[in-house]
């Protein structure tokens, strides 16, 4: 399996991943190498099998929606790159009209 | 007496009786990180001072009240990835460098409970992705045995604190062998429990459905003892186990393996397996045979297929995971961003290192349009495959006995251009997470290296009294822990 350049800029973009140049020749190489090996799973046979997300037997679990003690703003806040007023900070979104 | 030497249980019985105080622990443990922290390189954040002010605190209170807890006064170290409220937790990643937890982690509130001491957080590769601690953003940590080695990883600072008595245990995480391998690399015990065993909640999340926390210790009784504390149900972890804990130290009482059966998966002991490590596995085996186990013969067909199973669940896992690394409400964030979508496109690249990309990448390729079900729907599938495997083999036997991994620890260097070379070192840890088995790694001899050499003991789900009783019996017949690293 193949993985050209484009493709990997293509997979960088989808993943919010600016790559350089010299990342986009490595990365084509290695996830090449990488892919082809995983495409041994091809050989067995899944016809009907099905397929495992978790090893736990619960499904759904659910609690009573009740307010429970949370984190105090200044704490939820402490580490955030930017804050101002009890928000986190973050470039302008929306265009001004 | 080199209060350093000691194993957690025979510091927590001189503690408990009153012969060294929580203050002379704490020294004890600075002197020796003093000496060889500098070579072995197993700490990213160290709290001397907090421990001891704990430590101080602790003696005060327990003048007038003598009754301790198993872990009261005990100096653990704690892998990076695992939240400490109010202390750095940077999972060795440039884009938690600053991060400190508003909480702790549910493992981390149980052993506050008991009065622990953190001496600090230990080295990792990035967000616990990789097998060697190279993959860290501050530097690799260095085997105890050899300093030019690996210690394994990813959890390879707690492995190497612990080999080197840079603490009495330590707490890992374990993925597809990120407990288990470095135990081995570094001469020590770890233990990855079943799936759902221990909480998850404060442990920042690789692949969700993998992760697993356990102990890594310097031997079985002090793996049991740990287990003891962090098992359990947790309400803030939906994906945590609602099952009873036994006392895991019961389990020891017996130092036989009879009535057992033990098998050995021929999977294991195929192409690839260093001639050194083949034959200390085998005599591992035939030693608890004579424990009273019966050996047998059998098979995990669908072995060879782990290694791509596991680096598409978890790279798609993962990508899925990392995606809240945006620089907005915590960690890096680039200064010099025009808009929302440079700011987080700049902040992944300055904030990721390769290996954590390559993974990010991989992941979502693996999930992407087109390729979901060629990639990530088949390798659940095969998934599904590799757990009927281990069911149809525990109809069989008890436990199985396998290396922990193919060579003994590397060179550092020497696999690290090569990442999908690196993957395949992981061959014989990841069915575990897989399968959500419980699985235990202990010293099993050396290398004529000098290198120490691991044995894994693979269990049922939720049978780790089975899995320890199997490790213990070997350790006490055995006795590789009387040969401790001479740190050079």
């Amino acid at each position: 399996m193949e993985i050209s350049k484009e493709e990997v800029e293509h997979v960088a973009k989808l993943a919010r991943l600016e790559i350089t140049e010299a990342e986009k020749e490595a990365f084509s190489k290695q996830l090449s190498a990488i892919l082809t090996y995983v495409e041994q799973l091809r050989a067995l046979d899944t016809e009907g099998v099905e397929p495992t997300a978790t090893v736990l037997e619960q499904v759904n679990v659910v609690r009573e929606d009740k307010a429970r003690p949370s984190l105090p703003v200044e704490k939820a806040l402490a580490n955030a790159p930017e804050q101002a007023d009890g928000f986190f900070c973050v470039p302008k979104i929306l265009e001004e009209r | 007496m080199s209060l350093h030497k000691l194993t957690l249980h025979e510091l927590q019985e001189k503690f408990t009786k009153g012969e060294v105080t929580a203050r002379e622990i704490v020294s004890a443990y600075s002197l020796r990180i003093k000496q060889v922290e500098p070579k072995v390189k197993a700490y990213i954040t160290l709290v001397k001072e907090s421990a001891m002010a704990q430590a101080e605190a602790l003696d005060q209170k327990l003048k007038s009240w003598r009754r301790t807890m198993p872990l009261m006064g005990m100096p653990l170290a704690i892998k990076d990835n695992i939240c400490t409220e109010g202390v750095l937790t940077t999972c060795a990643s440039r884009i938690l460098g600053a991060f400190v937890p508003p909480y702790d982690a549910t493992v981390i509130a149980r052993l506050r409970g008991q009065g622990y001491l953190l001496l600090g957080k230990t080295n990792l590769d990035e967000f616990a992705m990789g097998s060697s601690t190279e993959n860290s953003g501050f530097g690799p940590s260095r085997n105890p045995w050899n300093l030019s080695s690996v210690p394994g990883g990813s959890s390879g600072g707690s492995a190497a604190a612990v080999a080197a008595d840079e603490c009495v245990a330590a707490l890992g995480s374990d993925t597809g062998g990120s407990i288990r391998q470095p135990a081995a690399c570094c001469g020590v015990v770890g233990l990855k429990p079943t799936y759902g065993r221990v909480s998850r909640f404060g442990l920042v999340a690789f692949a969700s459905s993998l992760d697993q926390i356990g102990p890594i210790t310097k031997d079985v009784t002090d793996a049991a003892m740990l287990l003891n504390v962090i098992a359990g149900h947790d309400p803030l972890d939906s994906t945590s186990a609602n099952v009873p804990v036994p006392d895991y130290t019961k389990a020891l009482k017996k130092k036989d393996v009879k009535k057992l059966k033990l098998g050995l998966p021929r999977e294991y002991f195929a192409e690839g397996l260093d001639q050194e490590v083949e034959r200390a596995v085998r005599e591992a085996a035939e030693e608890l045979k004579k424990l009273g186990g019966e050996i047998k013969d059998v098979a995990l067909p669908a072995t060879d297929a782990a290694i791509a199973t596991y680096y598409l669940i978890a790279t798609a896992e993962a990508s899925s995971n990392l995606a809240r690394y945006d620089g907005v409400k915590y960690g890096l964030r680039s200064k010099q961003t025009k808009d929302l979508l440079e700011m987080y496109m700049k902040t992944r690249q300055e904030g990721f290192g390769p290996e954590v990309k390559r993974r990010i990448m991989l992941g979502t390729y693996a999930l992407s349009a087109g390729y979901y079900d060629a990639y990530y729907g088949k390798a659940q599938a095969v998934r599904t495959l590799i757990r009927r495997d281990f069911e149809a083999a525990f109809q069989e036997v008890d436990l199985l006995v396998t290396p922990v991994m193919p060579t003994p620890a590397f060179k550092l260097g020497e696999r690290i251009q090569e990442p999908l070379q690196m993957y395949l070192s992981d061959i014989y840890t990841i069915s575990a997470n897989l399968a959500g088995i419980p699985a235990i790694s202990v010293p099993c001899g050396f290398s004529k290296a000098g290198l120490p050499i691991g044995l894994q003991i693979l269990g049922r789900p939720f049978e780790e009294e089975t899995v320890l009783r199997g490790a213990y019996a070997y350790e006490q017949a055995t006795g590789w822990r009387a040969k401790r690293p001479n740190i050079r």
